[in-house]
């Protein structure tokens, strides 16, 4: 169950263009990786789903890629500031697997630190889009690093994986046709992050589910995308996406 | 008494929220099941958010067979919103009803709206129910008071204002964000759009109303209660802050003490009582 809390910045540090965002953790549970939290965003009308990037003793950080007003409010967060923080919320990544391997780009990179941990620093495979980009990568262990215009699914080791992917929407199309039973986790704007605005609906083996209670992380069936009509849907959808969140809802 | 606004909450899966409520409001549903409108749903403006989620929901037959059961078993009072795209097919959904309070979402801005008048499917339902029945207006008519007058006449027991208004918001490349471009606009901005329709249709009717649009704390509420309007639902504030219904009563409480009002009901239309404000800002 999630749980509502005002918790102060403790602080940030540059990873390219990513800020790592060190929140108190206060009465927050981490819950697990690939879950999210809805984080204030001073300023702001809405809230912002962020999936946990590390859960340091006593701290929650997540790691916000600057692209609109709402993330660049967290990115300009002073330690003690206090922000309103609920979560863990949705489905996480499930740990049972035996041989994981990490595939994820760009800002998708955010929950694959504490997953990394939590799996005992697996191999990874991690696509950006610059080299500055890439410094996200140093977060990670054991990580491979591709840079545009060399995709991640060029550089996939030979062999079984048990799949754990985070990143844009093609990718993790390309990342679910070489291996059908990847876990991969979804973005999609949302206001709420508790199932109550139907936002960030998409469908999923015939049936509309909430990214934000059904998903972030879905694994088995992979939503078919209702089809985007018209091209400025999904080119947003790249330049912004990766897991719930670390996006701005506009 | 304090609701959620239609569309913004569901039950099922935050009762704890709805249970900080009077009584719980559904999404609107309709004869058919839909799947709503193509993303992108959701984008936020500086001061509001747009929605367009296009009435999304599991249709008349398995809400009745599956989701009222379950929040029935919650055990707090529902309203149904009930919508359709023809006067017959508002009065269908409302015929199959009981035990609860319809809400006839007349006003959504993110469907084709039904080829007849909002007072034509007031009057459909009415003929189709006892149950008491609150008309959900836009409030982007000329006249919100005619508007009112209207579904009284053809029987609504209140009426719900406002619903969301269109807008439409851009990205830095200048294409609209949402998938259909435009969407149902919401938020603080609503407020002052949702208190002139509450003040025009309390002076034109002497139906309850519920004002919605934009509340954000116990004052905004009092506010609307001030325009006329009898209760008060939350919306977006519900997106953003999932302990609003407890926050803003208690705010509410405390601004009604600092007026020496004992109850809601004393605060009532007192908008329309007073004196016109100084002509300054302040």
């Amino acid at each position: 169950m999630h749980t509502r809390a005002r918790v102060r910045a403790l602080g940030r540090e540059a990873f390219g263009p990513y800020t790592l965002l060190r929140l108190e953790r206060g009465a927050l549970d981490p819950g697990v990786p690939g879950q999210f939290f809805m984080l204030e965003a001073p300023g702001r009308v809405l809230r912002r789903p962020m999936s946990l990037c590390l859960a340091p003793h006593g701290e929650l950080a997540f790691l916000v890629d600057p692209i609109g007003p709402g993330t660049r409010a967290l990115c300009s967060l002073e330690p003690g500031e206090e922000i309103a923080v609920f979560g863990p919320l949705g489905n996480g990544f499930r740990l049972d697997v035996e041989r994981p391997l990490l595939v994820g780009g760009g800002i998708g990179v955010a929950p694959f630190p504490w997953l990394s941990g939590a799996l005992g620093s697996p191999p990874a495979v991690l696509g950006f889009r610059s080299s500055l980009h890439a410094e996200a990568a140093s977060l990670v262990p054991n990580a491979e690093v591709v840079i545009d215009p060399t995709l991640v699914t060029d550089a996939l080791p030979a062999g079984e994986w048990d799949v754990l992917a985070c990143g844009p929407e093609p990718m993790l199309e390309a990342v679910a046709r070489a291996y059908p039973d990847a876990q991969l986790a979804w973005e999609a704007p949302m206001a709420c992050g508790y199932g109550a605005c139907y936002g960030c609906a998409v469908e999923i083996g015939g049936e509309w589910k909430r990214l934000c209670v059904e998903g972030p992380v879905l694994s088995l069936a992979t939503p078919s995308r209702p089809p985007r009509t018209r091209e400025g849907a999904a080119t947003r959808a790249l330049a912004a996406s990766s897991v719930a969140g670390h996006g701005d809802a506009a | 008494m304090l609701l959620n606004a239609s569309g913004c909450l569901d039950a099922l899966t935050a009762p704890d929220l709805a249970g900080q409520l009077d009584a719980f409001v559904t999404k609107t549903i309709t004869p058919l099941p839909r799947e709503g409108n193509q993303p992108v749903r959701i984008a936020e403006t500086e001061h509001g958010m747009l929605n367009s989620i296009g009435l999304a929901n599991p249709g008349q037959e398995r809400f009745l067979a599956e989701v009222l059961p379950r929040l029935r078993e919650l055990g707090f009072p529902v309203w149904v919103s009930v919508g359709g795209f023809a006067a017959r097919e508002y009065a269908e959904t409302c015929a199959l009803l009981s035990d609860v309070t319809i809400e006839l979402n007349l006003s959504c801005p993110n469907v084709e709206d039904a080829t007849e008048t909002a007072v034509e499917i007031v009057a459909a339902c009415r003929a189709a129910t006892e149950l008491p029945l609150y008309a959900k207006l836009s409030p982007a008519v000329w006249d919100v008071g005619e508007a009112a007058r209207a579904v009284e006449a053809g029987g609504a027991d209140g009426l719900s204002l406002v619903n969301t208004i269109r807008g439409l918001a851009m990205d830095a490349r200048l294409r609209p964000v949402l998938g259909r471009a435009v969407g149902g606009y919401s938020g603080p901005a609503l407020k002052p759009i949702a208190l002139a329709a509450v003040y025009a249709a309390h002076r034109a009717t002497s139906l309850p109303i519920v004002g919605m649009g934009g509340v954000w704390s116990g004052r905004d509420a009092l506010e609307l209660v001030a325009a006329g309007a009898s209760s008060v639902a939350l919306g977006t504030v519900l997106f953003a802050d999932t302990d609003a219904p407890r926050r803003i009563r208690s705010e509410l409480e405390a601004e009604l003490e600092a007026l020496g009002l004992s109850t809601l009901d004393e605060a009532r239309g007192l908008g329309h009582d007073l004196p016109a404000a100084v002509t300054t800002l302040d």
